[in-house]
């Protein structure tokens, strides 16, 4: 079981959340303009990395906030967590080959 | 098939060849798809200079950590046409393969727990049925004939309220599956490499010309990926992005117990399907972690859940004890249904997608992905099941036929 940090709870089981899949995908800015291929892209499209991933998750058992979190899909490992409004923060490279 | 016993090995089963430095088809993924692909690529068009590149050990992904349920009772025409072509095919593999891997028709039970279940259920089995897919709907009072130790009784917290039936449904022991396949591959000269990792590709401009592994570049006239839960990964290395995400999936097994369980059951809505292997254990499925994974194991309270089901349709299952809990790596589809066919790069092909649910395909993933690679075009049977759906909307969403939740 993932132990997640919310940004207002702290650090709470997996259990307590929802999860919502990539982070920062924007909505097309000129919605009319895409062709079919570009929104299917927007729409079923999503990264799917193996290694560090900005994920959306909802604290949804707690204060129902969303928040986005760092994640290494290959190790399970969170990483970091953040509001929506921050960037997504850069990672420290002691990592090495991810 | 009626034995019970486990079959005897042959002798031998494949040789271990290095790689050689071009093939006319490379294949990259030795699970079942693969495996079955170099199978009818040899024996349906007869394309025997064939490589399947694992970078593990020969079925020792999805393949050998499957539930081994095989039905063809999904609602829509496209998947109807594809699964119940697998499972024709399973009906004569092991005669076709001289190989007993104990195909055992024992049936399927998808339950119903909700009024839309019920409604779901008798959609889909009225749907298989004018497709030529043998189904039925069950009440419960026949639901307990077909399977004596269900608790049908309308006091549990999600009584069982009916059931549909495919009664050619079942399961078979997978790994000697693959290996059925891999023996006749192999003796058609097919390459299986073990241990040989697919790290990038070679191109020349828009087309495919072979592969970079750990053991050295291999030319290649066409390559196919077969790569279940790392589909996505290789594809990007040739620039192809794929919409499909790679999640846990768990499975497990009980100790070995007399046969009580005469079928297989799956219950969509509490969330668990069960059967019981040749030997005795029950096998126990659940659905998808909710997140992104590669890790190979998933989140135990999926496992708890799961238990919590199992007990309260099975009570005789109370005292039985967990053995061994594994996962594997699987990708899902956004309709839930399988991709097989062209890349926008030429002469690669992909075969993925198959999510939760594709070892029951794997005869005609094979024999669709062999005709696909073989001659450019896809088979009628997998030409739905193109890359292109998502853009035409085209899609074959199956996402209530899967009967495991992703
Ligand atoms: C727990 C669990 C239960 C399941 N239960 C069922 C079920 O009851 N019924 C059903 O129909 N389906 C079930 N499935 C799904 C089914 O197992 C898969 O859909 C199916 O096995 C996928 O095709 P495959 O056999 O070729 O995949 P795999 O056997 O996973 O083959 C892919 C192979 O590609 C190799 N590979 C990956 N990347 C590379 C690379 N770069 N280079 C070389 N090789 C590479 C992998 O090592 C792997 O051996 C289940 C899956 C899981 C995990
Ligand atoms: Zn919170």
């Amino acid at each position: 079981m993932l132990l997640i940090s919310c940004p207002w709870c702290g650090p709470r089981n997996e259990t307590e959340y929802h999860y919502g899949g990539q982070a920062h995908v924007p909505y097309p800015g000129t919605p009319a303009d895409l062709t079919d291929e570009q929104w299917a892209e927007y729409v079923f499209y999503r990264d799917n990395p193996k290694g560090p991933f900005a994920e959306r998750w909802m604290h949804s058992i707690g204060c129902r906030r969303w928040f986005n979190v760092l994640r290494d899909t290959a190790t399970h490992e969170v990483l970091t967590s953040y509001r929506l409004d921050e960037p997504r923060p850069e990672l420290p490279q002691a990592g090495g080959q991810r | 098939m009626t034995s019970t016993a486990l079959p005897e090995h042959p002798d031998w089963l494949w040789r271990n060849p290095d790689p050689r430095s071009s093939y006319d088809v490379v294949i990259v993924g030795a699970g079942g798809h693969g495996l079955a692909t170099a199978y009818y690529l040899a024996k349906n068009h007869g394309i025997t200079n064939v490589a399947v590149l694992e970078k593990g050990w020969l079925a020792g992904g999805n393949m050998a950590r499957n539930t081994t349920i095989i039905r063809s009772n999904y609602l829509w025409d496209e998947s109807a046409a594809i699964y119940e072509y697998a499972l024709k095919l399973w009906e004569r593999l092991p005669e076709e393969l001289d190989y007993d891997f104990l195909f055992s028709q024992r049936g399927v039970l998808n339950l119903a727990h909700t009024l839309q279940d019920v409604r779901e259920g008798m959609r889909r089995a009225n749907a298989n049925r004018l497709n030529g897919v043998d189904a039925e709907w069950l009440e419960p009072e026949e639901v307990a004939k077909v399977c004596p130790i269900l608790n049908v009784s309308s006091r549990t917290r999600y009584p069982v309220l009916g059931a549909t039936f495919q009664p050619r449904a079942g399961i078979a022991k997978h790994d000697h599956v693959a290996w059925a396949l891999a023996r006749r591959a192999d003796e058609m000269g097919v390459d299986l490499i073990q241990g040989c990792e697919v790290t990038g590709f070679l191109k020349d401009g828009d087309r495919v010309v072979g592969v970079e592994t750990n053991r050295g570049r291999i030319l290649a006239g066409s390559v196919g990926l077969a790569a279940a839960g790392h589909s996505s990964v290789l594809a990007e290395r040739a620039g192809v992005r794929l919409p499909v995400q790679s999640h846990p999936l768990q499975a497990l097994v009980s100790e070995l117990h007399e046969p009580v369980h005469p079928t297989v059951v799956m219950s969509n809505h509490v969330h668990v399907y069960v059967s019981q292997a040749h030997k005795g254990e029950l096998v126990m499925g659940a659905g998808v972690d909710s997140y992104n994974g590669y890790g190979q194991r998933g989140s135990f309270h999926v496992i708890e859940q799961q238990m919590a089901a199992a007990v309260e349709l099975f009570p005789v299952f109370a005292r039985a004890h967990v053995l061994r809990t594994w996962g594997g790596i699987v990708d899902v589809s956004p309709d839930a249904s399988p991709i097989i066919g062209t890349t926008p790069v030429e002469n690669l092909y992909v075969n993925c997608g198959w999510g939760t649910g594709g070892f029951k395909a794997t005869p005609a993933a094979g024999w669709t992905f062999a005709h696909t690679i073989a001659t450019g075009e896809p088979h009628p049977l997998n030409a739905p099941f193109a890359l292109e759906r998502f853009a035409t909307g085209a899609l074959i969403d199956e996402h209530g036929a899967a009967a495991v939740a992703h």
